[in-house]
């Protein structure tokens, strides 16, 4: 914020002695004010030295027809001394091409001799009005450019720690993605293999975006895998998260999470939820299943919460779909959500042959039908397919 | 941001309408901190007229609730829409935060 002075310091430029002590005697009520402080210089050249030797000057006053440097080359010098301070030329009346000559070259406004005191006052004040106000504009710009280079950075963060090389094995598959939205948000995925060839797979929305959100996201991510990687029970892993967001969460942020583990050889899939939107099954017919509400609260709300699991078994030709609110209240130009009808709708008739292919349809499906309508939340997916039994 | 305050006995009754998201969460939280006094006993959020809530407005309810905690009022939400209640139940705050049908539901639960 531009620290708004009380006094400003005015260098007048011109080479008739008279003008000096008519200047301090006409303003003389804003001098005792302490509003204006003049500095007077007799032409170009000694001008450009008092700006050089006063830092502080606001604003120059200067006549143009001047020995050793004339008023229009001093316009052009002054940029270099200090972008921000404002020039107002003094013409003769009616002198429209020095007028004009001055103004292309950076004048921010003109006055004509005979001076009208009043007149002159009167531009001052805009003169100076302007300058602060572009001094303000400079200050919330370069508070912009640093909010937007964290914003780039967080945005920078939470992408990088999204996996983005899928297992491939020949029991299943898995694809995801996440589109963020402008904001930085904090939606994630993750997978990753436990003992026994079981994989761990994980799907979170964090309330609220920006910067806040984006941390509290890493560190839900790094505990849920830290926590999972040493624990069998999807509920018991949630309990322990769930009691390490809470020990330091000021701000109330809480994340809503499914945490599932897959058994590839089974096709049994045990799994948790915190408050998030149940995952969806899609059948090898095209038709699909929302899975029943099992209870949970999101982490991080309140401790000492317990996480009651479910356990599903996925046929060959089944797709697991994980997804955050981003799909199902993506928004149209009628305001219209996209809504778990139109979701489960996607595969009616058409079932998916892979994850990936699952996966791009959903995403389509979703840019289909929100058209040009502005994404305003992560839009996050993630897609596991049990493969048929190779023959 | 509208609210509407009313002093039933002991109770405040807060009526909010639209929309609570991230554009308008902090001010909702703050009118609503600004209407509690020292006397009151307890804060009922009606949300009957309210059509949609996101996750950044169920941040401010849960900041609400534990400010709440700490004075020792108590806090219920009643009234809820089909989709607000859904937001509510998939997220699991119908379990940590008290809901009734209407004020009346939740005057009378506190009193027996």
């Amino acid at each position: 914020m531009v620290k708004l002075k009380e006094s400003y310091k005015i260098l007048v430029v011109d080479d008739e002695p008279d003008v000096e002590p008519l200047i301090l005697q006409r303003m003389r009520r804003a001098i005792r004010r302490g509003r204006y402080e003049f500095v007077f210089a007799h032409n170009g050249i000694d001008a450009l030295e008092k700006l050089n030797k006063c830092q502080n000057i606001d604003m120059v006053l200067s006549d143009i027809n001047m020995p050793q440097m004339d008023g229009l080359t001093l316009l052009e010098q002054i940029p270099k001394v200090d972008p921000n301070i404002r020039s107002v030329i003094i013409s003769a009346y009616g002198d429209m091409e020095n007028i004009r000559t001055a103004m292309n070259r950076g004048a921010f406004d003109f006055v004509t001799k005979p001076l009208d005191f009043d007149d002159l006052q009167h531009t001052i004040d805009r003169t100076l009005k302007h300058m602060i106000e572009w001094r303000e504009a400079l200050a919330s710009r370069d508070k912009l450019i640093v909010l937007q280079n964290e914003l780039t950075v967080a945005n920078k963060m939470q992408r990088s720690i999204l996996p983005t090389r899928f297992p491939k094995d020949i029991n299943y598959e898995i694809w995801a993605n996440m589109e963020p939205a402008r904001d930085v948000g904090g939606d994630f995925y993750d997978f990753f293999k436990l003992e026994d060839g079981r994989v761990g797979i994980a799907i979170a929305d964090v309330s609220d975006k920006g910067v806040p959100a984006a941390l509290f996201m890493m560190s839900s991510r790094t505990l849920l895998k830290g926590t999972a990687i040493g624990l069998e029970d999807p509920s018991k892993v949630m309990e322990d998260v769930n009691n390490l967001l809470n020990e330091d969460n000021e701000a109330g942020l809480f994340v809503t999470v499914i945490y599932a583990v897959y058994c590839p050889d089974e096709g049994i899939l045990n799994y948790a939820n915190g408050g998030h939107n149940p995952p969806l099954i899609v059948h090898s017919d095209g038709s699909s299943t929302m899975l029943p509400y099992i209870g949970g609260v999101a982490l991080g709300v309140m401790p000492d919460l317990s996480y009651p699991g479910s356990s599903i078994n996925l046929a060959p030709g089944d797709t697991l779909v994980l997804y955050t609110d981003g799909v199902t209240e993506a928004m149209n130009a009628d305001q219209e959500e996209f809504g778990n009808d139109r979701f489960q709708d996607i595969f009616k008739g058409a079932p998916p042959k892979n994850s990936k292919e699952a996966n791009q349809r959903i995403f389509e499906a979703v840019h289909d039908f929100a058209g040009d309508t502005v994404q305003s939340d992560d839009i996050t997916c993630l897609t596991l397919f049990r493969k048929e039994p190779d023959n | 941001m509208n609210i509407n305050t009313e002093r039933d006995g002991g109770a405040l009754v807060i009526k909010t309408e639209g929309r609570i998201d991230g554009s308008n969460a902090s001010d909702f939280q703050g009118s609503v901190e600004a209407e509690i006094s020292a006397e009151d006993k307890s804060l009922i959020l009606d949300f009957e007229q309210l059509d949609y809530i996101s996750s950044a407005g169920l941040r401010v309810i849960l900041l609400i609730a534990k400010d709440l905690q700490q004075k020792g009022i108590k806090f219920a939400i009643c009234s809820l829409s089909t989709l607000v209640r859904e937001v509510f139940m998939i997220s699991g705050f119908d379990q940590i935060i008290e809901v009734y049908d209407d004020p009346a539901a939740a005057s009378s639960a506190w009193q027996g």
